[in-house]
């Protein structure tokens, strides 16, 4: 019974990780590699979320999820104009984006706060019905987001690899090198924040329909959940290739969701789940940092430096 | 064939403020096609500046500028910069440093190419082909290292990396400032080499700060002086090849009415 238990809780996290990984993948477009902290992530995943269902609700199941991504397209154009052709600063651009996309959600699930899905076609459901053998039953799920987050995957770091995907890295790496060769870093922002936003948005579009629901609040802290996972992934991995980093954002997302189902199990209440993420983020993005404090510290023990200073040699502060 | 020609140019930082610098007032200068210009003078003579207002980093508040028979006074940055190589001082700031030596070729190499199916165009083996033969000109062993990024090279290789983006695609105009101030000697002297022989190669039309004053007589065919957002001399031909490096001091103390007081200025 346990180890079946366990199977599942691995399933479902690794479902939940695919979908996510691709608000993961926005983030690493945003984050890490044009190097602006996109807050309109919360909203933009909820805007996802919401076309995507009311898309789906009218009966085009497949059509909800480039319409989701269109709807990203449009939030991330607009974030980009802001920072680039309004002087707004980039994380104010993203505030304000995100504060002005509620009213937008609100009045696309038709002035209602949640929408449910239960009844409709979904991509899910229409490939349920393609088989009624048992193994089917237990992994048709987790194969469409696979092959979702594998499609989006290889094309984003194949994209990234192109000239126009170089333009976009360099922008984030060297403002001044961008100045000097012919790159409008004003294309390359919009660009960039125009794929990343539809990602975000494509895998609100995928969760709707994964829980046939689609809830204002649900993208309430996705920014954050999203960085945990780049940032696992990105510790885990390190720097390589696109192509190995991006798998290393997917497998960070993963694991993240592994992280917290393993919290799940250990019954920690759902209400508790939200300081959960944040201690993970927390412990993610310091944990590098924290690596290096402690080789430093090792080495200075070893050389006898802190050591001699420091009567009991135990605990002594670094910065001291 | 005249491929730079500035008219009256000027440019006020600041202007109405405590802070107004008069930046570039009313300069008028004109390269042919193949001259190679030294400038020299003190700190905050409008040698930058006169960068920045050719590769467009801000628009000059009155004059013209014509590169190559164009008049790109209005034109935006990322546009002119299809033509125009600018090298700084800091060798950080050429490339991009979590990206291979490859991919920051690449860019170089695919920014003369206008259209717009290039967009989506990836590094070509006959590209790597081309980019390690040119790095194996620089003879640092950046050739056999194209995958590493470029952050992992020391600075000397990552400005004469910077030169061979810069010259890759032809430029109409390079702009060197002071592009080996920041290199040790031996460096310094190798990236200039290296300048040179490819500046001469290709008869490239070009404009290098200084503050050598060795320098500024040696290389090229025309030396120019700044002081005060103004060129206050232009010596090139016979003249120039009888200078010293104590008459043009002299020359700069007659034309500005005192010393050339800097002491970043190299009498080497």
């Amino acid at each position: 019974m346990e180890s079946v238990f366990t199977f599942s809780i691995l399933q479902s996290a690794l479902e939940l990780g695919f979908i996510y990984s691709l608000v993961a993948l926005a983030l690493f477009i945003s984050f890490s590699i044009l190097n602006i902290a996109d807050l309109s992530t919360d909203g933009c995943f909820t805007l996802g979320c919401a076309v995507g269902a009311m898309v789906t609700m009218s009966g085009h199941p497949f059509l909800a999820l480039p319409a989701a991504m269109a709807a990203g397209v449009c939030s991330g154009f607009v974030t980009a104009f802001l920072q680039t052709k309004m002087g707004v600063p980039s994380i104010l651009a993203g505030i304000i984006v995100n504060t002005g996309l509620y009213t937008v959600n609100i009045a696309v699930m038709d002035f209602s706060s949640n929408v449910n899905l239960f009844g409709c076609d979904t991509i899910f459901s229409l490939a349920k019905e393609v088989s009624s053998a048992d193994w089917y039953g237990n992994c048709y799920k987790i194969a469409i987001v696979a092959a979702a987050v594998l499609i989006v995957g290889v094309i984003l770091a194949w994209f990234l690899n192109t000239r126009l995907g170089l333009s976009i890295r360099a922008t984030g790496d060297n403002e001044y090198m961008v100045r000097a060769s012919s790159i409008n870093p004003v294309f390359t922002i919009t660009v960039g924040l125009c794929v990343s936003n539809s990602l975000t948005a494509l895998s609100g579009a995928v969760l709707a329909q994964y829980q046939k629901s689609c809830d204002i609040n649900l993208g309430t802290g996705m920014v954050t959940i999203a960085l945990a996972s780049l940032i696992i992934g990105e510790t885990i991995i390190g720097k390589g290739s696109m192509f190995k980093r991006v798998v290393g954002v997917i497998l960070g997302s993963c694991l993240y969701r592994f992280i917290v189902a393993v919290a799940l199990r250990l019954n920690v209440p759902a209400e508790c789940l939200k300081l959960v993420s944040a201690l993970i983020v927390a412990f993610a993005i310091a944990f590098p940092y924290l690596k290096g404090q402690a080789a430093f510290y090792k080495s200075h023990r070893i050389h006898g430096r802190l050591g001699a200073n420091n009567g009991k040699g135990g605990d002594g502060n670094v910065d001291a | 064939m005249v491929m730079l020609t500035l008219k009256t140019v000027s440019k006020t930082f600041y202007p109405g403020t405590v802070n107004e610098k008069k930046a570039l007032e009313r300069v008028n200068l004109e390269l042919s096609k193949g001259d190679f210009a030294t400038i020299v003078g003190s700190n905050g003579a409008g040698k930058s500046t006169l960068f920045n207002a050719i590769t467009g980093s801000f628009y000059v508040d009155e004059g013209q500028i014509i590169l190559a028979g164009e008049d790109i006074t209005y034109r935006r940055e990322h546009i002119r910069s299809k033509v125009i190589g600018h090298l700084f001082q800091d060798p950080m700031k050429g490339s991009a440093p979590h990206m291979s030596i490859e991919e920051n070729m690449a860019l170089a190499y695919l920014r003369a190419s206008t259209s717009s199916h290039a967009y989506f165009s990836r590094i070509s083996k006959k590209d790597k082909r081309v980019f390690r033969e040119q790095l194996a000109l620089l003879n640092m062993g950046l050739e056999d290292r194209m995958k590493q990024p470029v952050g992992l090279l020391s600075g000397g290789q990552r400005q004469a990396l910077t030169l061979l983006m810069a010259t890759m695609v032809t430029p109409k105009i390079l702009l060197l400032d002071e592009h080996t101030a920041a290199l040790d000697p031996a460096t310094a002297q190798k990236v200039l080499e290296l300048t040179r022989t490819i500046v001469a190669e290709r008869g490239i039309t070009c404009l290098m700060v200084t503050h050598n004053m060795h320098q500024a007589l040696e290389l090229g065919n025309r030396t120019l002086m700044m002081d005060r957002g103004r060129i206050v001399l232009d010596i090139r031909g016979e003249e120039r090849k009888k200078m010293t490096v104590d008459d043009l001091l002299a020359r700069f103390r007659e034309q500005a009415g005192e010393g050339l007081d800097n002491d970043r200025i190299l009498l080497s």
